[in-house]
């Protein structure tokens, strides 16, 4: 009965092309490739590829391929082969199915099937390269009326987070991934004008200097929670879920608590770090407010508070409680939003498509008449460009993102974060596979990521006939649906395409 | 095929409008001319005027214009007026049979003042009551719709080319010291007469060329705060714009011009901090009210006018001078019609304002509570 583990993926080696140099066996963490010490040759075993890709991408004489591997079962329509596979795996080791990133489930994408709109003859299109076209975006708070003093001067405003573009890396925390990756975030948002988030692994010392650029998260384990973290940067962010694990805590194994994590998350060396489910001090509304208001208190109101949650089915009047509950900015991250380790039932089959969650948060808001009152910070997907417009036409200020950003470092997006072997150098605290990822390479890789798309989104909004992306923030008529529902284009607020 | 305000109907069009400082009045028909020298800016299915000073006998009341289906949608909305208003006059608005307007509803017009009861049992000033009832009528009595609603001012449009609607409503015989006038070029072809231009409410009015990109950020910014768009225009969504930032929000003409026709966030960057200030507060608190993509609009209170066009110009508009008066429209032919020779003519920057208003002499006769604040100041200028 026991069942031995089979490949998912198959490494070809062309014996023609293959040298036998060995740079695939020293890439390669899941020790698929090896040396042969009789005959010197170099061989492998695909039962642990993970298709990470780094032996592809290295091999010098371009030997290698990696392909899905035949499967002893073909499955069923009813029965996939994933299904049968995670059943064997379960009946052998009694245990929850872990996985990475976000869901792979072939659900439907709203984004998608989501069009935008173009302008012609009746006003004209404007050409970005021409006209100017303005991205900056500024998150937190704003009243409803603009008071003025008697001299005719405004009265101060709440703290704002500026950014030169709406797309800020979402949170990912010192321990699920390297300290060269988050260099390379923090590098990349200082050099767009925009911001990174700590996740709730702390602040390293070397990253103090990025404050500016910071957002620093405090979540359920309180990690690296101190004055000095709070006042690093600039805003601070309350996680409450996220969209790959809504409901459940994280923990990181005590074997990635190394030094550094161990430092700055203020942890004993080599301990796990568990984040509860919930904050064991929010069980309700009322206690978030306190939490926010702590916040500001103790960074004396100059930093927006921004609220993560999770989208899930109650989205709409979640938010509007957060928003009156004091946040500054409330984050929502949808189904398919990524993570270093999730159990695998949980990140595809609990939460709700960010576009619907978007667009009945957005709505809500409204009809309550407070949505100026805070930002909407949107992430779990966002592939290109395009998500990025389609979202800020339903309702948003601005996107998370983190999948995106960690493919512009070199993920291929293999989904094993969790097992700490990334062979690209992100998710791993291995010293020897870090120093692979080269922070100064990948600050740029990443830069270059957001100003590729703040180019395109100058594109579609010209093409629009707007100049300036405030103009585009929940203007729905910009959008059609195709393919879809009645009653989700009701809750998109969007109309069918030829109407 | 969907009437206006289940559809929303892009439109060109040709605007002008002037003011005499003095708060001397003339006739409609100068303005009748310099609009019909724009024919070929509309194509005959929308024409209007606004007109300000016309009603002195009838300064105190809210002077409303109504359009009806039938006269049962009629009876139903003077029920609903008497209940609301004490009504001192109404009756037909005395129109002419003419060549090209066709298809009439019934024009009816009342002067009328808010029933003090009811306002002291809301609670309320009277513009936020007038605003409140005339929302009410346009929202929820179907075939009834009031396309004015100002004191000693008055809009007049219909489905047809401008010069036809102005012979129409016999506009020679008023006399006032603003007038505006729009001619309409719609992409689709609604023949609704509450469509056409000029739009009101209270005695803001507006005619407007363009087509605004931001439409729907505007107005779901907009009705957040009560007003409903009901008509789906974008001209519509800019007269409840500066509703909402001058009358509800009390802010000054400039700073609403900061936010609908904002500087670029570079030149404010550069403006001295007390000025950057203001600019910066103006689009941050107001950026869903910035009105994108082209438009050019003369903005009409019964203290003045004010022209206006998109940042960065994307619709004719020209300003002229002469003694007392102040000119602007979409051609300088069309202000040469009626003054052949300008003390001076120029072209407004984008988001320049032009801002015309009566001196304080013909203010104070004007004067009274309730009135539209049009203060200007420099702080906010960009030249």
């Amino acid at each position: 009965m026991g069942f031995t583990k089979r490949p998912t993926f198959r490494v070809e080696r062309d014996s023609c092309r293959c040298i036998d140099c060995g740079v695939c066996v020293r890439q390669c963490a899941n020790e698929v490739h090896y040396l042969d010490i009789d005959t010197k040759e170099v061989l492998c075993d695909s039962t642990n590829c993970s298709n990470c890709r780094r032996c592809v991408e290295l091999c010098p004489t371009g030997a290698l391929a990696v392909w899905g591997a035949p499967q002893e079962t073909s499955g069923n329509a009813a029965w996939a082969v994933h299904d049968i596979r995670a059943i064997q795996a379960q009946a052998n080791s009694g245990g929850i199915l872990l996985t990475g990133m976000g869901s792979d489930r072939p659900m439907p994408g709203y984004f998608d099937r989501m069009m935008l709109n173009a302008s012609q003859v009746t006003n004209p299109s404007i050409d970005p390269l021409r006209e100017p076209m303005e991205l900056r975006t500024f998150l937190g708070r704003k009243p409803t009326v603009l008071q003025l003093d008697d001299k005719g001067k405004p009265v101060d405003l709440p703290p704002q987070l500026e950014l030169d573009v709406p797309i800020m890396f979402s949170a990912m925390s010192f321990g699920s991934i390297s300290l060269n990756a988050i260099k390379s975030l923090a590098a990349a948002a200082e050099s767009e004008n925009t911001y990174y988030n700590t996740g709730e692994g702390g602040l390293h010392r070397d990253l103090y200097p990025f404050g500016k650029n910071t957002i620093t998260q405090v979540a359920s384990g309180r990690f690296g929670v101190n004055i000095d973290y709070l006042n690093a940067g600039a805003a601070i962010e309350i996680k409450i879920g996220q969209g790959a694990k809504p409901g459940i805590g994280g923990h990181l194994p005590g074997e990635k608590v190394g030094q550094g994590v161990s430092e700055t998350r203020m942890i004993p060396l080599g301990s796990d770090a568990i984040s509860p489910a919930p904050h064991h001090d929010i069980y309700s509304i009322e206690d978030l407010t306190q939490l926010i208001f702590s916040l500001k208190e103790a960074t004396e109101y100059t930093k927006p508070i921004s609220v993560k949650i999770a989208a899930v089915h109650n989205v709409a009047a979640i938010a509007s409680g957060i928003a009156r509950a004091g946040a500054d900015i409330i984050a929502i991250d949808g189904y398919r939003g990524g993570t270093g380790a999730t159990p695998l039932r949980i990140r595809d089959h609990v939460g709700i498509p960010i576009e619907l969650a978007l667009a009945a948060v957005d709505s809500r808001l409204r009809d309550e008449g407070i949505r100026q009152e805070v930002s909407i910070v949107v992430g779990g997907s966002m592939r290109h460009s395009a998500d990025v417009i389609k979202a800020i036409a339903l309702g948003a200020d601005a996107v998370y993102i983190a999948t995106a950003a960690l493919i512009s470092l070199g993920c291929h997006v293999c989904q094993k974060c969790y097992t700490g072997k990334c062979n690209w150098g992100i998710a791993t605290q291995n010293p020897q596979l870090v120093k692979r990822l080269n922070p100064e390479i990948g600050a740029r890789r990443a830069a270059n990521l957001l100003r590729a798309w703040k180019h395109e989104l100058k594109e579609m909004l010209g093409g629009m006939g707007i100049n300036a992306v405030e103009s585009l923030r929940g203007n729905r008529l910009m959008l059609r649906g195709v393919g879809m529902m009645d009653s989700e284009l009701r809750i998109l607020g969007i109309k069918a395409a030829g109407e | 095929m969907l009437r206006e305000g289940d559809i929303r109907i892009p439109s060109g069009c040709a605007i002008s409008g002037f003011i005499n400082r003095k708060g001397n009045t003339v006739s409609g028909e100068q303005i009748i001319r310099s609009i019909a020298l724009m024919h070929e800016r509309s194509n005959g299915l929308g024409g209007g005027f606004a007109a300000y000073g016309i009603y002195p006998e009838f300064r105190d009341y809210f002077a409303f214009h109504l359009f009806y289906e039938n006269h049962a949608v009629r009876e139903e909305t003077e029920r609903y007026l008497n209940k609301n208003f004490n009504m001192e006059m109404g009756g037909p608005i005395p129109t002419r049979k003419t060549t090209g307007i066709r298809n009439l509803p019934l024009i009816w017009r009342y002067f009328v003042k808010p029933k003090l009861e009811l306002l002291y049992q809301d609670e309320m000033n009277t513009n936020e009551f007038v605003v409140e009832r005339v929302m009410e009528i346009n929202s929820s009595m179907p075939g009834a719709y009031v396309f004015s609603s100002g004191k000693n001012m008055g809009a007049f449009k219909g489905v047809g080319y401008p010069e036809d609607i102005g012979e129409f409503y016999r506009l020679e015989e008023y006399k006032g010291h603003i007038w505006t006038a729009h001619g309409r070029f719609p992409t689709n072809t609604p023949g609704w007469w509450g469509g056409a231009h000029p739009f009101t409410l209270l005695d803001w009015s507006i005619v407007h060329n363009g087509e605004i990109s931001s439409y729907d950020a505007n107005r779901r910014y907009l009705e957040m705060f009560g007003h409903k768009c009901t008509l789906q225009t974008d001209t519509e969504a800019i007269t409840y714009i500066f509703d909402l930032l001058v009358r509800k929000h009390g802010l000054p003409l400039d700073v609403a011009v900061a936010v609908v026709a904002p500087p670029f966030w570079n030149e404010i960057d550069r403006m001295p901090p007390e000025k950057r200030a203001i600019h910066r507060a103006a689009r941050l608190v107001y950026s869903s009210l910035l009105i994108n993509g082209p438009f050019s609009i003369v903005l009409g209170s019964s203290r003045g006018i004010m022209a206006l066009n998109d940042r960065i110009k994307l619709r004719p508009l020209t300003a002229a001078e002469k003694g007392d008066f102040l000119y602007v429209a979409s051609e300088e032919s069309a202000i040469r019609e009626i003054c052949p020779q300008p003390d001076r003519v120029w072209m407004p920057r984008g988001g320049e304002p032009v801002i015309g208003l009566l001196n304080d002499q013909a203010l104070q006769a004007e004067e009274e509570e309730g009135m539209l604040h049009m203060a200007v100041g420099e702080r906010t200028s960009r030249s």
